[in-house]
């Protein structure tokens, strides 16, 4: 997903004299191509994050649409008041790309350990949240970053991620993919997920699916804006609701999934909806992603027994 | 030498027309009830100056693509812009009688896309000369001549953020780029040399990579004439002005009680005489 990511930047840059990359300290010889055709629209700027994001904002006063790259908790923590200010109130077209979302940088500790960015991000004004779910839907998302004018924080899982996206199934930004093996209006249980937990949600549909339970699946890939009239319409067909994210329970889908239902005028029992993510605490322990998940009880099979669980309820 | 230049910028005396662009701003002030005075007051004939005689722009076309970018990096200085932006015509002068109040346009720091004429929405420190960096980098890459000047308070430059642009806009050679500290040598708690002393001024804009030079801040025909100098240094420039906070009354110059202050009508007419009777 990262090389596809950077490889539509490149070639949107092609296509769109708009197009300027920024990094801050990334691998050496990153978009060296890019670098060797325009150079004049390529910056590596060194580890100075609050700089960057304002001189990204400067350069899409004037027209140009920024692709700003680095590290996700640094990209969203280090940064926020030039997020905030720079970018958001001056409502601009600046794209900010955070590498290692989740809990990709699993053996780095909490300081790389992006686990709050979609909240930060999704409770800034005019800020947009999309996290894709595989390599190819991360292409089909990019070239909605020449046409959008608001900023938008695109979070970036590792590479070599599995493809489970299908061009079949469609794609519009900040509209929810469907994911249905069976043709029901009614599901028994409904899943709701963002980024590379859709992965798990596929898993845990076969799973169910052997139970004799209807499961459906929406894919959020835009956190926000929020599909908001498909996941009510759905919700309100099903008889259980499942939020998975990688993430933090404060402030991510599933907090955006239970303050429309909140908002909403149409009754609903809160006890019919589970969300899955992490504590509200830093990650104490290192290992891979996997592990960390498992960990935390974000793995496909933990998830499938407690749904279980409540289903028999 | 810094003492010299201190003195030197308290001992100009106003002229009838920097008199009269104050008179305007306590008007705004007590009709807003409130307003960072001290730091209009420094920075008043900086502003004068650039937009008499110094930045290309049309009024009638605010976004004109080829005009000179001035951004307050300072927001809170904001009423010293508000003045000249009105008299420019920018905006009707109406405007300036309404300022902080419900359905203004014009509130207690500048917003680019309320407020014609103001290119950056500031207020919150250490944003400006990044946003500078941008601008002046989208000038080299569209081939287009104008500049952009950024005004900074000497307390403001406490940021890192404003030393992270630096860095860039000299690996940049972003000799477009002018970055002009208003050196009132008072920020909000005290004096800059209490709280975070940015002595030695000119040396550190030196050493990150700008050419420097020194200017008194309210001298007219001095800040002309270092503002109109012909360039030939592939660097950006660092304007040091030395000013006074609260320039032109007598129990706000140099004084952080006025950073912000309350002003009513009765305090505010006693201002106006003090200044007129200097003249």
């Amino acid at each position: 997903m990262r090389n596809t990511c950077f490889e539509m930047i490149h070639l949107l840059a092609k296509q769109d004299e708009r197009v300027i990359f920024i990094g801050s300290d990334l691998s050496p010889g990153l978009l060296g191509d890019m670098q060797e055709e325009m150079p004049d629209r390529f910056f590596m700027e060194g580890i100075s994050e609050a700089n960057i994001i304002g001189m990204a904002a400067g350069l899409a006063m004037d027209g140009f649409i920024p692709y700003v790259v680095t590290i996700g908790t640094f990209i969203t923590r280090r940064c926020y008041e030039q997020i905030a200010v720079d970018l958001c109130l001056h409502d601009l077209p600046v794209r900010l790309i955070g590498i290692g979302g989740g809990l990709n940088y699993a053996p780095l500790g909490p300081t790389h350990q992006s686990i709050e960015d979609i909240s930060l991000m999704r409770s800034l004004p005019n800020m947009q949240v999309f996290a894709p779910c595989d390599a190819e839907e991360m292409k089909r998302f990019m070239p909605e970053t020449l046409k959008n004018k608001s900023p938008i924080y695109i979070r970036l899982a590792k590479g070599y991620d599995p493809v489970i996206s299908d061009d079949s199934r469609g794609f519009t930004f900040g509209k929810a993919i469907t994911i249905s093996e069976a043709d029901e209006s009614e599901n028994d249980v409904l899943l709701l997920s963002t980024g590379i937990m859709t992965q798990e949600s596929m898993i845990i549909q076969k799973a169910l699916s052997k139970e004799n339970i209807n499961t459906k699946i929406l894919h959020v890939h835009t956190v926000k804006p929020l599909d908001s009239v498909k996941i009510l319409k759905e919700i309100y067909q099903s008889k259980l609701v499942v939020t998975l994210e990688e993430h933090t329970l404060i402030g991510g889908l599933g907090s955006s999934v239970v303050e429309l239902l909140s908002d909403s005028e149409k009754e609903f029992c809160m006890s019919q909806i589970m969300r899955f993510g992490l504590p509200d605490k830093f990650v104490e322990d290192y290992g891979t992603q996997e592990s960390l998940l498992l960990q935390h009880g974000l793995d496909a099979d933990s998830i499938t027994k407690k749904i279980l669980h409540r289903f028999k309820d | 030498m810094l003492n010299t230049k201190i003195k030197e910028s308290q001992e100009i005396c106003l002229d009838e027309r920097s008199v009269n662009l104050r008179e305007q701003i306590i008007k705004s002030v007590i009709s807003a009830g409130r307003g960072h005075i001290g730091g209009a007051f420094s920075s008043l004939e900086i502003l004068r100056v650039l937009y008499d005689d110094i930045l290309n722009y049309d009024p009638k076309d605010p976004r004109l693509i080829n005009r000179d970018r001035f951004i307050l990096s300072k927001g809170h200085s904001c009423l010293a812009l508000y003045v000249l932006l009105a008299e420019k015509g920018f905006f009707p002068k109406s405007e300036l009688s309404r300022c902080f109040k419900t359905g203004a346009m014009l509130g207690g720091h500048p917003e680019r896309d309320k407020i014609p004429g103001v290119e950056a929405s500031t207020g919150s420190l250490g944003h400006g000369l990044s946003i500078g960096v941008g601008l002046a980098l989208a000038a080299k890459i569209q081939k287009r001549s104008n500049k952009i000047y950024v005004l900074l308070g000497d307390g403001e430059i406490n940021e890192g953020s404003v030393w992270e642009a630096a860095m860039a806009a000299s690996k940049h050679k972003l000799d477009n780029l002018i970055a002009m500290v208003d050196y009132n040598k008072v920020q909000s708690a005290g004096s800059v040399d209490s709280i975070m002393s940015m002595e030695p001024m000119l040396d550190k804009w030196t050493s990150f990579g700008f050419e420097t030079i020194e200017v008194n801040g309210h001298d007219i025909s001095e800040l002309k004439e270092k503002l109109s100098l012909e360039r030939t240094l592939s660097k950006p420039l660092a304007i040091i002005c030395h000013t006074v906070k609260g320039k032109g009354i007598n129990e706000a110059e140099g004084n952080p009680e006025w950073h912000y202050k309350r002003v009513d009508e009765s305090l505010g007419e006693n201002l106006i005489k003090q200044l007129k009777d200097a003249l």
